[in-house]
């Protein structure tokens, strides 16, 4: 379907917020994704799928961090412009959703922009004023790194427990430590397995299947915890 | 196969909506290998120019290999012994 850009504007140095205007869209689930499919003038096509940081109908917000040698990200992050017409496909996918009903004890756990598809999961949430208790770990290089960093400080509370890490730099007023996710950090931030949460990881592949196997050692329950990995693109 | 770029099942939904009318990443499949039942969610995905390659979490054989041609979304389920969609 035909997907009018409405909006965008930088969210880091490298990635972009993009809201499209999508006649008819049904609605997504908090976790979804939509796949961008770009053809060239030669008739060579390529596509992405990218999640999605909205939930319900309206405008499809995406967050999109530019990989220099991707075939789709260069041009999302850097060349659009409000009124751009791109070929969307979606919603997509519904195993890595969270739905407002669910009751048990959610964990979330995003890398870079692996937190955009938690987001959506966290609005719904905030929206719904659930009192399911949400937990976020989020690794960002940098703080200018980070997605959506003033939202979720705005969120963080009672509701929603945040841990950032930042392997890189942290924010001016930053005295924790810095540098990548480490077991024991992962262990002393998560939900414990014995509260039997659902988690949910999302972020570049050797940082999902690091953390994913981490939580496995640390007792929680394989079908319990959903990945998703994304690669360049 | 370790190149370090394969994602994941999630990757599927979009590609196998040109072939089933159900959410493949809830789906679960049993690999012709090893016998492992997942989701399919939780299988590996392998991008290739105009192909996906599927291989099962569990021993890294393949489950399914799509290709997306001009004309024709193909899709080779040999690795697939067995496929469960919710309804």
């Amino acid at each position: 379907m035909a997907a009018t850009v409405s909006k965008t504007s930088y969210a880091t140095p490298s990635g972009r917020v993009i809201e499209l205007d999508v006649p008819h869209w049904p609605g997504n689930l908090a976790g979804q994704h939509l796949d961008v499919r770009l053809t060239s003038e030669d008739g060579y096509q390529a596509a992405r799928s990218y999640s999605i940081a909205s939930v319900g109908s309206g405008l499809v917000e995406l967050a999109v961090d530019r990989i220099p040698d991707g075939e789709v990200s260069p041009y999302l992050t850097m060349d659009i412009m409000p009124g751009d017409q791109l070929e969307v496909r979606g919603p997509l996918g519904g195993w890595f959703v969270w739905r407002e009903g669910a009751t048990e004890p959610v964990q979330l756990i995003g890398g870079g922009s692996g937190v955009v598809p938690l987001m959506a999961m966290m609005r719904q949430h905030a929206a719904a004023a659930s009192a399911v208790p949400f937990r976020l770990l989020y690794s960002a290089r940098t703080d200018d790194d980070a997605f959506y960093a003033k939202e979720i400080d705005d969120l963080a509370g009672p509701a929603l427990d945040v841990t950032w890490i930042y392997t890189r730099k942290g924010p001016g007023s930053w005295t924790g430590p810095i540098g990548r996710l480490t077991r024991e950090t992962l262990a002393a931030a998560v939900i414990p397995a014995a509260e039997n949460p659902a988690v949910f990881v999302c972020g570049p592949t050797p940082f999902v299947e690091a953390v994913a196997s981490w939580l496995v050692e640390l007792g929680h329950d394989p079908a319990r915890v959903k990945t998703e990995r994304f690669g360049g693109a | 196969m370790t190149d370090g770029k394969h994602v994941d099942g999630n990757a599927l939904a979009g590609p196998l909506s040109e072939v089933f009318d159900f959410d493949v990443t809830s789906a679960s499949a049993r690999c012709a290998s090893c016998g492992d039942t997942t989701e399919l969610a939780r299988a590996m995905v392998y991008e290739k120019p105009h192909s996906f390659i599927v291989r099962c979490s569990h021993c890294d054989a393949v489950l399914m290999v799509i290709l997306q041609k001009t004309d024709a979304t193909e899709l080779d389920l040999r690795g697939t012994a067995w496929l469960r969609a919710p309804r």
